[in-house]
């Protein structure tokens, strides 16, 4: 990036923390970017002549007489299919060692759609995982995260469903990942020969923390391009949104607002909502959909991260290891998938809705059994056949390394069911027992 | 027109210095490329104007120019609310072209184009006070009388109004003057400012009819009075916005107003799809015809937010000056809450609990103030019903949102995050949960005419029955199956069955989902007719099996019509099995 010819360049910072510098400027923008030494700043505070910006490098090493130089403008993206195919830092900058992109240039902020001219998402994205199309199903337009803990195959498992959902673009979104997990994602992304149809931001952990407050926009600029302007199917990959959480709540420390629960700034769900609500269904055919990352402490979930993220969200996929059988499922009780109602028995089979919830119901018997157990009781013979259905449910539906289509799940639900119990201890509506556990029974 | 320019810029919060007379919360409108972006004076100091900005800051520079308006964020009201989608600032968000919201961007709230067809109530010389209708327009199914505004002060003299016919909204179609000979036109649209309550009425009752909501949990369990107030705290994901939207749909109030305040697009654009399709039960027309949506979503200015629950209860006050019933939902009033404490921290006030400003007890209670039944001067009789959501952090309902709304509002709808893990929806807690109604003698009586005679004491006894089956349920988990006597697994799967047969209520079901008082009280009596009835059972696992097929048949019949050949076909197989298992007494 290039200073705009004429820009003033100021010499006297009066106050640097951390991640902030204040100097005295005149004509700066709020929003607007600059650079510091070289390093990319904005304008985070005006107050008078006195201007507040934050660093996303740190001020580690700055002097006092730092040259700054103000951009004109806010952060800024240049759009074109060039993106496709290409790897980006949180500067917008190629990291594959090729060509700036060149384009139409935007500010990243970018503005809201109108809620009127939104569609209702409903159709069905389809992962083979049972653990989400037949138990939280999805549908474009839709934002939701894989909670996790930090010990959980989360990346691994997030360019897996990448790979198997049908899309015509991704844009990847990195925040601190590792950068082993950059390569998986690069690997897995070439290997099945997708390469040409994804955009990456990344920050790496060994980039400045400060960088990835960058890569949201970024990505959801570039996702809104080729979703409006191209009425494309894009799916926008997250991850990892703890990291970019605490990049905020780093910033808003130095800037000395009051913190609000967990050392997390008030504006938290505003900030987050800002992100996720980017996940439309256009008019025009195009979409997003955002399947994000969220980290977990101990499986915490009522910090403010995954909080607040849950209340913007559409549902939440929790990863969690069966303890039984040593699988990655998704937790059929903690997970949610809030718009699976305007698909699933719509556009999936007509019993759907009724096996998902049967099964879970008949699921969380056996937790209860586990639990009786795990306290010294004696089992009645309904617990025992709970636990057995429990472990077989595991195993043929939950595993998320299953690839399977969704008749295929609801097959194996009335399957399992009848395996293990009595129709009337269901709870299906008889219409549809008459219809399909016969057969599920021969 | 009092003047300024920005000095300081804070996110959405400016400074502005000023070069004349400002009021607390006037708008001001900032110059920026054109496009005027508005924002509304919350604090002064000297000649120093905090303005908190409807819009993100970003592009603002110290010296851009500001004008101020002299007047306070004020709604349109007239014919044509109904069936529009407003943003929460009264813009009409299917008036603005393209698919983006263009900062700055503003639409009128009404068409003052559209012609209605007014009928005059009065004749020339009638004298009026404020609200006193002069005129009528049919809007939708509705009848709109066209009333003296509110801002007016004393009694005014009507001295031309115009004949029978259709009419532009903008025309004056009433001429008026008071004893100090001020003369004013009067066309059939009125502007309020959204932060006052609207108080032309007489006075203001004790509510004591049931709004019916469709749902059991609440109808029966715990009710909500006409013209009374409920809140729902909920963790995310347990089903406030589902009963929110059941509610939207099943009630038989004359005008609803959808509040949608920083929340998810999405389940707007559900209500956008659904309601021209759904029919008002109340009238056979569609849902749109009487909704009103206000739609302030997320990643909408948060500033709007606490103007759009103002906005929405100031037209739901104006519908109920003219006599209609009116329900009021706001989702979430937390998001509000939120919006205030962001501009308070920006303020650098000194915070109250949770980092919330000080005043924040006070503001909730002020807006839970203005719902109610009111009788207007001629008689009519009006009722604003408000029921708003709670998203405490962590789930937890010790925080500042949830207890200040704990003083004023009269239901408490408690949705508990182990009921919605274990998908028994709606979430709502049936022995948390309480109503204050339900203790109004007023209330009783009106239960005990338009239900049955003995109705609260039933309601009473299923909640004993939960409550035993709670207390048994606890017992045979410390003490195993086998070492309980047989009355504890007795008294657990009542619970179980009023939990699964009555409770519990699936508002995806085109069926299920509303239920009838009058369906609710057969349901409820023959529920309770198998609790009450003797019953002999050989051991634990025979208990258990005969309560899940009669709540098989419960369900079953939940799912039928009333009283059609499926419902009666499985009341017959209900009662069959009842008397096999049946002893005398
Ligand atoms: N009455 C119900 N019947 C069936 N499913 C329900 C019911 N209530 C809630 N659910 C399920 O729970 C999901 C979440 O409900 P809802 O969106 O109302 O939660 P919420 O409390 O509003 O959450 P948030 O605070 O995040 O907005 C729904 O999408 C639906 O799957
Ligand atoms: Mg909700």
């Amino acid at each position: 990036m290039i200073a705009k010819a004429f820009q003033p360049i100021y010499s006297r910072i009066k106050a640097l923390t951390k991640a902030t510098i204040t100097l005295d400027a005149d004509g700066v923008q709020y929003d607007e970017l600059a650079w510091v030494d070289g390093r990319t700043a904005q304008v985070i505070k005006v107050d008078g002549k006195e201007v507040s910006l934050q660093v996303f490098s740190g001020t580690e090493g700055l002097g006092t007489n730092a040259q700054v130089v103000f951009s004109g403008s806010a952060p800024n993206i240049h759009l074109s299919p060039l993106l496709a195919g290409r790897y980006f830092n949180a500067f917008g900058v190629p990291l594959d060692g090729k060509d700036k992109v060149q384009g139409e240039e935007r500010d990243v902020k970018g503005a809201t759609v109108n809620p009127v001219r939104r569609q209702l998402p409903s159709e069905l994205l389809a992962t083979g995982i049972a653990g989400i199309d037949l138990n939280n199903t999805l549908v474009t337009g839709q934002k939701i995260p894989f909670f996790a803990d930090p010990d959980q195959p989360y990346n691994r498992i997030l360019a897996e469903v990448a790979m198997r959902a049908d899309s015509d673009r991704i844009v990847l979104g990195g925040m601190g990942i590792s950068h082993d997990d950059f390569l998986m994602f690069q690997q897995r992304f070439n290997s099945s020969g997708a390469g040409d149809k994804i955009v990456s931001f990344i920050n790496t952990s060994e980039d400045p923390p400060l960088e990835r407050l960058l890569i949201p926009d970024l990505v959801c600029s570039a996702a809104e391009y080729f979703a409006f302007e191209k009425q494309e199917k894009v799916l926008v990959l997250l991850t990892d949104m703890t990291l970019y959480a605490d990049a905020l709540a780093i910033v808003s420390n130095k800037m000395d607002q009051i913190p609000s629960k967990d050392a997390m700034p008030g504006s938290l769900y505003s900030d987050l909502a800002r992100i996720y609500e980017k996940a439309v269904q256009f008019q025009n055919g195009g979409s997003i959909t955002i399947i994000a990352v969220t980290t977990l402490n101990d499986g915490d979930i009522t910090h403010a991260i995954p909080d607040n993220t849950g209340y913007i969200t559409e549902g939440q996929l929790y990863l969690k290891k069966d303890p039984e059988t040593g699988l990655t499922i998704i937790d059929p009780f903690r997970s949610l998938s809030r718009l699976k109602q305007n698909v699933i028995g719509i556009k999936t089979r007509e019993d759907h809705p009724q096996v998902m919830n049967a099964l879970v119901r008949l699921y969380a018997d056996a937790s209860e059994a586990r639990s009786k157990k795990e306290n010294g009781f004696d089992l009645n013979e309904y617990d025992e056949r709970s636990l057995r259905f429990a472990e077989a449910y595991t195993r043929e539906l939950l595993d998320v390394q299953l690839n399977i289509g969704t008749e295929e799940m609801l097959d194996r639900g009335w399957r399992l069911m009848s395996r293990f119990f009595k129709d009337y201890e269901l709870g299906i509506r008889q219409n549809l027992i008459d219809k399909y556990w016969p057969e599920a029974k021969s | 027109m009092t003047k300024g320019k920005i000095t300081a810029i804070l996110s959405n919060l400016l400074q502005v210095e000023v070069d004349g007379p400002i009021r607390q919360n006037e708008i001001c409108y900032v110059l920026k490329a054109g496009e005027e972006l508005m924002a509304e004076v919350i604090k002064i100091n000297g000649n120093i104007a905090f303005a908190q900005l409807f819009e993100a800051g970003s592009g603002l520079k110290a010296g851009d120019q500001v004008h101020f308006s002299g007047e306070l964020l004020e709604v349109s009201l007239g014919p044509g609310l109904l069936s529009k989608n407003f943003d929460g600032l009264q813009n009409d968000l299917e008036a603005m072209p393209g698919s983006f919201i263009q900062a700055g961007q503003r639409t009128p709230a009404l068409d003052l184009d559209e012609e209605y067809e007014f009928t005059p109530l009065v004749k020339p010389g009638a004298i009026l006070e404020a609200g006193d209708a002069f005129g009528e327009v049919p809007e939708n199914a509705l009848k709109h009388t066209i009333m003296l505004p509110f801002k007016f002060e004393g009694k005014w003299e009507i001295t031309e109004i115009a004949p029978a016919g259709k009419y532009p909204l903008k025309h004056i179609v009433a001429k008026v003057k008071n004893e100090n000979g001020e003369s004013q036109d009067l066309s059939m649209v009125q502007k309020w400012p959204v932060k006052w309550p609207i108080k032309n009425y007489l006075r203001k009752e004790r509510p004591a009819e049931i709004f019916r909501t469709g749902l059991r949990v609440i109808d029966s369990l715990n009710p909500i009075a006409e013209g009374g107030t409920a809140y729902i705290p909920g963790a995310f994901g347990t089903g406030k916005t589902v009963l929110q939207q059941a509610i939207a749909k099943n009630n038989r109030a004359e005008v609803v107003i959808l509040v949608a305040c920083g929340e998810r697009a999405n389940e707007v654009v559900e209500i956008f799809h659904s309601f021209p399709e759904l029919e008002d039960l109340a009238t056979g027309r569609k849902l749109k015809d009487k909704t009103t949506i206000v739609c302030n979503t997320s990643n909408m200015p948060v500033a709007a937010r606490e103007a759009s629950v103002y906005v929405g209860m100031t037209m739901a006050e104006y519908y109920r000056s003219m006599g209609h019933k009116v329900l009021l939902l706001a989702d979430s009033t937390s998001r509000w809450a939120q919006a205030l404490r962001e501009m308070s921290n920006r303020m650098e006030e000194l915070p109250g609990t949770d980092a919330f400003p000080v005043e924040l007890p006070a503001v909730i209670a002020n807006f839970y103030g203005r719902a109610g039944k009111v009788e207007m001067r001629n008689g009519t009789k009006g009722s604003v019903t408000f029921l708003g959501t709670v998203s405490p952090a962590g789930g937890n309902f010790k925080e500042p949102v949830t207890e200040s709304t704990s003083k004023v509002a009269r239901c408490f709808y408690a949705l508990s995050q182990k009921r919605a893990d274990a998908k028994r929806y709606p979430a709502i807690d049936p022995l948390q949960s309480y109503s204050r109604y339900l203790d109004y003698e007023e209330f009783q009586a009106f239960a005990a005419e338009h239900i049955e005679s003995a109705w609260i004491e039933k309601v009473n006894r299923a909640k004993n029955l939960l409550s035993k089956g709670i207390e048994a349920r606890d017992q045979i988990s410390i003490l195993g199956d086998d070492s309980v006597p047989l009355d504890y697994h007795r008294d657990f799967w009542k619970s179980e069955l009023i939990d699964f047969a009555f409770i519990q209520q699936d508002s995806f079901d085109d069926t299920d989902m509303n239920s009838s008082l009058e369906r609710q009280s057969f349901m409820l009596n023959r529920v309770l007719e198998i609790c009450d009835k003797p019953q002999e059972f050989e051991d634990f696992s025979a208990v258990s099996a005969f309560y899940k097929k009669v709540i098989n048949l419960f369900k079953q019949m939940n799912y039928s019509d009333f009283e059609s050949d499926d419902f009666q076909k499985f009341n017959s197989e209900l009662e069959a099995l009842f008397n096999l298992q049946s002893i005398e007494a």
